[in-house]
């Protein structure tokens, strides 16, 4: 006995939409000129972030650094792999509180030194519950 | 050789990076809807706070001890810990996400001072870029390395948080040291019947014969035994295993005795479960809806039903889950009760891509372009701004979390302020 095999149709219940739309380029004509030469697009992130794990972002509230650029509201992009060295702008965290200086390593021990005349440097002692948080790598203003 | 890296309390040290005032004070992290707490700090453990204990009732005990209390907060834990497992992948291609907070290395150097020196770098290479404390046990085995990272936790100072097994007179000794009960992979039923045959340790554990291993428990324990006696068995799992079920269950803020009520957390929670198929390429077959009466209250407390719902075809799209979902309380629900809890469970999960097409009943096409819409939107602009109508659109997030840190790290309105 003949057994015919069964084929199956899956009803197409797609609705027609009237027009096909075509997403990729028509598959004919020249190719593009500049094909050979594609490059990927600038990237901010790639230009601010160097190091992603250790890379954090933070807002400025006051204008104590006002002279190195930092400005209220200012975004900080902030790196901690980098190691804290002297004349780095850090993110710090002094007796309970984040604060952003630049760093100032002198005889006499580390100084914050903030970049606005209203301010007075601060000498970190042993006193001092201190943390240097991250360096700061970049500022982004919004104008 | 292998190493296991361990974040020290994750979520607790997670939480000191962006608060460094409580660096030294003891910390609780409460579960979703602040019901129990589900992770302490090195200090809250020694004030003998449990694990698993009720937040309502240790109120007086968090203020008597100050001790600081957070909501979880996964947004912030799952970026840190996926900042910990790429910078691991530094050191070797060969890495298995074991937890959130854990991960398993394949190291391919054999002399012992490397071992030694590779530890200290990848401690404090996450210690550095992203503030979080880590123990690093290297060993032969993955189960030696288990006892090896116990052993680096227990003993800082001698250790500095690293401990490497690379003799046959460390593994012995530490095996000798290693209580039975927290031998990775032995469980309490396990525990029990060991301890009936006055086996006290790894050590113990190891003596036994092979033969009398698998006869009596299986295979899963004679490779255990394999591996502590430093013989490879165990080797690393694929990243990712993708879920075989996902669930959503939860308590209620309040109690409800209005169905509608009901089926508007229902849907919430049916929404979460499509979502996560949807974000792991997955379809389910099943749907389990379950809801229960108030634990607290006499009459509603021995309430529990749950229903299973063979769904017509295999879907993640939320309209056709979320529909099933609230039709199962239409079944589930009685009058006079006061329910506190409710979840779905989908499970029967098929990858969404070679799902069966059925010749009768299968998706509606336009579902699949609409959820993707609806999850980018959300992806971009946070958590659930975009709700099935059958969700509460007036209460925006239900979850009690009233000790919630920001999420320093996913929000841009809420990331670290300075001055």
């Amino acid at each position: 006995m003949i057994t015919e095999a069964l084929t199956f149709f899956t009803p197409d219940t797609q609705e027609s939409e009237g027009a096909i739309f075509f997403d990729t380029g028509i598959p004919c004509g020249f190719p593009s000129p500049a094909d050979d030469f594609k490059q990927d697009r600038i990237s901010l992130d790639r230009e601010l972030i160097k190091n992603k794990e250790a890379t954090f972002f933070a807002r400025v509230s006051g204008q104590s650094m006002i002279g190195a650029g930092l400005d209220d509201n200012d975004l900080l992009v902030i790196d901690r792999s980098i190691a804290p060295t002297h004349n780095k702008i850090a993110v710090c965290f002094l007796d309970g509180e984040f604060t952003v200086k630049r760093l100032r390593v002198e005889s006499d021990g580390v100084w914050l030194q903030p970049e606005n005349p209203d301010y007075q440097p601060i000498q970190v002692t042993s006193e001092n519950n201190f943390v240097i948080w991250g360096i700061v790598t970049n500022v982004v203003k919004k104008l | 050789m292998f190493a296991l890296v361990d974040c020290n309390n994750f979520y607790a040290s997670c939480e000191r990076v962006f608060q460094p005032q409580f660096r030294n004070t003891p910390i609780a992290i409460l579960s979703n809807n602040d019901g129990c707490v589900i992770a302490r700090s090195d200090e809250a453990k020694k004030l003998g706070l449990p694990m698993g204990a009720p937040a309502f009732k240790y109120k007086q005990f968090f203020k008597e001890n100050s001790i600081e209390v957070f909501s979880s907060n996964y947004p912030l834990y799952g970026d840190m810990s996926s900042r910990v497992m790429s910078i691991l992948r530094q050191f070797s291609p060969d890495v298995e996400v074991y937890s959130i907070d854990e991960a398993f290395l394949v190291l391919n150097t054999i002399e012992n001072d490397n071992l030694n020196k590779l530890g200290h770098e990848m401690r404090n290479r996450i210690l550095q870029w992203t503030g979080l404390p880590t123990c690093v046990g290297i060993a032969p085995t993955k189960a030696l390395t288990k006892i090896s990272n116990k052993i680096a936790r227990k003993f800082p100072k001698e250790t500095g948080g690293i401990f490497v097994i690379n003799s046959e007179e460390k593994r012995i000794k530490a095996l000798k040291w290693t209580k039975i009960k927290d031998v990775w992979g032995i469980g309490r039923q396990l525990q029990k019947r060991l301890t009936q045959q006055n086996i006290k340790t790894a050590y113990d554990f190891t003596q036994l014969s092979d033969a009398w291993v698998k006869n009596n428990f299986s295979i899963t324990e004679l490779n255990l035994k394999k591996d502590l006696e430093g013989i490879t068995t165990l080797t690393l799992e694929d990243d990712h295993p993708v879920k075989k079920s996902i669930a959503t269950t939860r308590s209620f803020e309040n109690t409800y005795t209005d169905i509608n009520d009901i089926k508007e957390r229902v849907a919430t929670f049916a929404n979460s479960c499509a979502e996560k198929l949807r974000k792991q390429n997955s379809n389910c077959n099943i749907l389990l809806v379950l809801l229960q009466g108030n634990r607290f209250e006499e009459t509603s407390q021995s309430y529990k039903n749950s229903t299973t719902i063979v769904l017509p075809h295999s879907t993640n799209s939320s309209l056709t889950i979320v529909n099933y979902a609230t039709k199962a309380i239409e079944t589930l629900y009685k009058k006079g009760i006061k329910y506190k809890r409710a979840g779905v469970i989908v499970t029967e999960l098929v990858p969404t891509d070679n799902h069966q097409l059925d010749m009768f009943a299968r998706e509606n096409p336009k579902h699949q372009p609409l959820m993707k819409a609806i999850d980018d939107l959300n992806n971009k602009y946070g958590d659930q701004k975009l709700k099935l109508a059958n969700q509460d659109l007036g209460k925006t997030w239900k979850m009690r979390q009233e000790h919630l840190s920001k999420q320093y790290t996913t929000q841009f309105n809420e990331i670290l302020i300075i001055k």
